[in-house]
């Protein structure tokens, strides 16, 4: 008895910071978003759903939501499969590997805002890293890539393959390395080709890191911030304001805290649906293979 | 056969390492042009005299203090992350090594907290910290990010290796709870302590959208927020100061991230078990 009331002790200090910085925001939304509050004022008349019924027939919220759906649909996958490919190739037994792996994960570990200014550089129309590569191959071009509404989305989606290969990679190759090596060995005998192995053994024994990797991949490319804020501020024509960038917009720019709040409880819901959804569908092939 | 495929690896992944290094050699070099030259082209990017003083005109910028940004950056992830280890640290040994009622649901939560950013929690923690008093000020900085459900469940997962025999023979001896926690625990535990550490550091170090919204002043900025400040006030116009500044904010990331790299690849991986 006596330890459970020590054990309630040593968690006391987190459990009362989860509860203060987390878990009560996250119903103080809820609150907050039953309000029409303009933040510097002192005025906060009770709007009842106003600011969900007013959300939801807002276009620019589902272009908004439209946007972190297309952001994530092409760059989770993408970042996935990039990721998948360099872990099988950090994963050989060659000299100096392991600077390779360094090397590979470093962009992830840098900061949001110096990288974006980076990659600005990178898309620029004139001397921009992309645009002089393809001047010395001989092709002119000049898309400003972040400036043109057809490319500002893809730009982003690009980037983030590269800053986020680090911790993908790292994980792949743990699932990789805890491959029972007689599988392979198995396959060998009956003749398999490397591909093949690769498509029979490693993909299906992934299932379970590839379920992790989506779904925190998932749910963070919808909380997606800085590049936005920093490369785009949501243009051209609105191509790339993004959700998260959506509800700071509201927020610290129209001050509207009660529409922002709504906004934000709409996101969670995404997100758990999300959640739940990608949880399933893999549990159930997870299941279908240890059937198997 | 076996040497064919040795060749492909090897021209892959210098292929991909240029790649991923290409951009920041690009943007030391550019930082080293003359400020406010024009951006480089390729066939001179390297500059044919190196502008060191960049790098000095950047700290020492009379309207944009770089340097309190750096003291205010390194002051706010020391102290945050020492809370954090110490926090954590003591929820995770709880999580790990005694069994209390509600312990899974508990945990549960902290797990659950790990998926929401900055984004979906900003406005009441900003309305917390302005009915405290607290924005503009190191408070609304440090307070917020004292503990870290990451943190615990890493720490949690280390924890769980450690032999219980080693807490039962020194509750034996007549060890309290936090003896065994602070003698026995703590001490074998470094590797993980370290791997909190550097994960809760960068995490913090490279924070920008709480630090954006609970500070104003100039003076209580973070490198990461000052930073966006610098490019904001100096347009699209001034590329090589620009990017001596980005590479300052760099530098001492890749450093510590050059002697933390094992823990970081092994706290990716403890991470992901559950």
């Amino acid at each position: 008895m006596k330890r459970q009331r020590t054990a309630w002790l040593f968690v006391a200090p987190a459990t009362l910071h989860l509860l203060v910085f987390a878990l009560i925001p996250i119903f103080a939304s809820l609150y907050l978003s039953f309000f029409k509050w303009h933040i510097l004022k002192p005025a906060r008349p009770f709007v009842g759903i106003h600011n969900y019924s007013s959300t939801l027939v807002e276009p620019k919220f589902w272009n908004a939501m439209w946007n972190s759906t297309r952001y994530a649909i092409v760059s989770v996958p993408l970042g996935i499969i990039v990721a998948l490919l360099v872990a099988v190739l950090v994963n050989q037994k060659l000299k100096g590997i392991t600077v390779f792996r360094t090397i590979f994960y470093t962009p992830s570990i840098t900061s949001g805002v110096a990288t974006a200014m980076l990659w600005i550089y990178i898309y620029l129309p004139e001397h921009g890293l992309i645009n002089s590569m393809l001047s010395a191959l001989g092709k002119n071009n000049k898309t400003d890539f972040l400036n043109d509404p057809a490319w500002a989305m893809w730009a982003l989606v690009f980037m983030s393959v590269w800053t986020g290969l680090g911790p993908r990679m790292v994980l792949f190759l743990a699932g990789i390395v805890g491959i029972p090596q007689t599988l392979y060995e198995a396959a060998e005998l009956d003749g398999a080709s490397m591909l093949r192995q690769f498509w029979s053994v490693t993909l299906p024994m992934l299932a379970p890191t590839t379920l992790f990797v989506l779904l925190t991949s998932t749910i963070s490319a919808f909380q997606v911030f800085t590049p936005v804020y920093m490369m785009t501020k949501g243009g051209p024509l609105d191509t790339t304001d993004v959700i998260g960038y959506h509800i700071y917009w509201e927020a610290w720019s129209k001050f509207n805290v009660g529409m922002a709040s709504a906004q934000t409880f709409l996101l969670l819901i995404v997100i758990a649906a999300i959640a739940a959804f990608q949880y399933r569908i893999m549990k159930n092939q997870l299941e279908g293979y240890s059937v198997a | 056969m076996k040497i064919l495929k040795g060749v492909i690896s090897w021209f892959l992944l210098l292929l991909l390492g240029a790649f991923l290094i290409a951009p920041f050699a690009w943007m030391v070099f550019v930082s080293l042009h003359e400020s406010k030259s024009a951006i480089p082209v390729m066939s001179k990017l390297v500059p044919e005299k190196a502008h060191w003083e960049n790098y000095w005109t950047v700290l020492t910028m009379p309207n944009i203090p770089v340097a309190r940004f750096f003291l205010n950056s390194i002051l706010v992830s020391v102290i945050a992350v020492m809370g954090q280890l110490l926090i954590s640290s003591l929820a995770a040994y709880a999580f790990a090594r005694i069994p209390f009622r509600g312990s899974n649901f508990l945990f549960s939560l902290f797990l659950l907290s790990m998926m929401f950013a900055g984004v979906v929690t900003q406005i009441p923690v900003y309305l917390m910290m302005r009915s405290v008093g607290w924005l503009d000020t190191y408070l609304a900085l440090i307070v917020p990010i004292l503990s870290n459900s990451f943190s615990v469940f890493l720490l949690r997962q280390f924890f769980l290796q450690i032999p219980m025999e080693l807490d039962e023979a020194a509750r034996m001896d007549g060890a309290t709870e936090w003896t065994v926690y602070w003698r026995v625990i703590l001490p074998l535990s470094k590797a993980a302590l370290a791997t909190a550490a550097a994960f809760g550091f960068f995490g913090i170090w490279t924070d920008f959208f709480w630090p954006l919204i609970a500070t104003n002043s100039m003076q209580m900025r973070t490198l990461e927020v000052g930073l966006s400040v610098f490019k904001n006030s100096y347009g699209g116009t001034n590329w090589p100061l620009q990017m001596t500044a980005a590479v300052i904010v760099l530098l001492p990331m890749l450093i510590v991230f050059l002697f933390a790299q094992r823990f970081f690849i092994k706290g990716v991986v403890v991470g992901s078990i559950k």
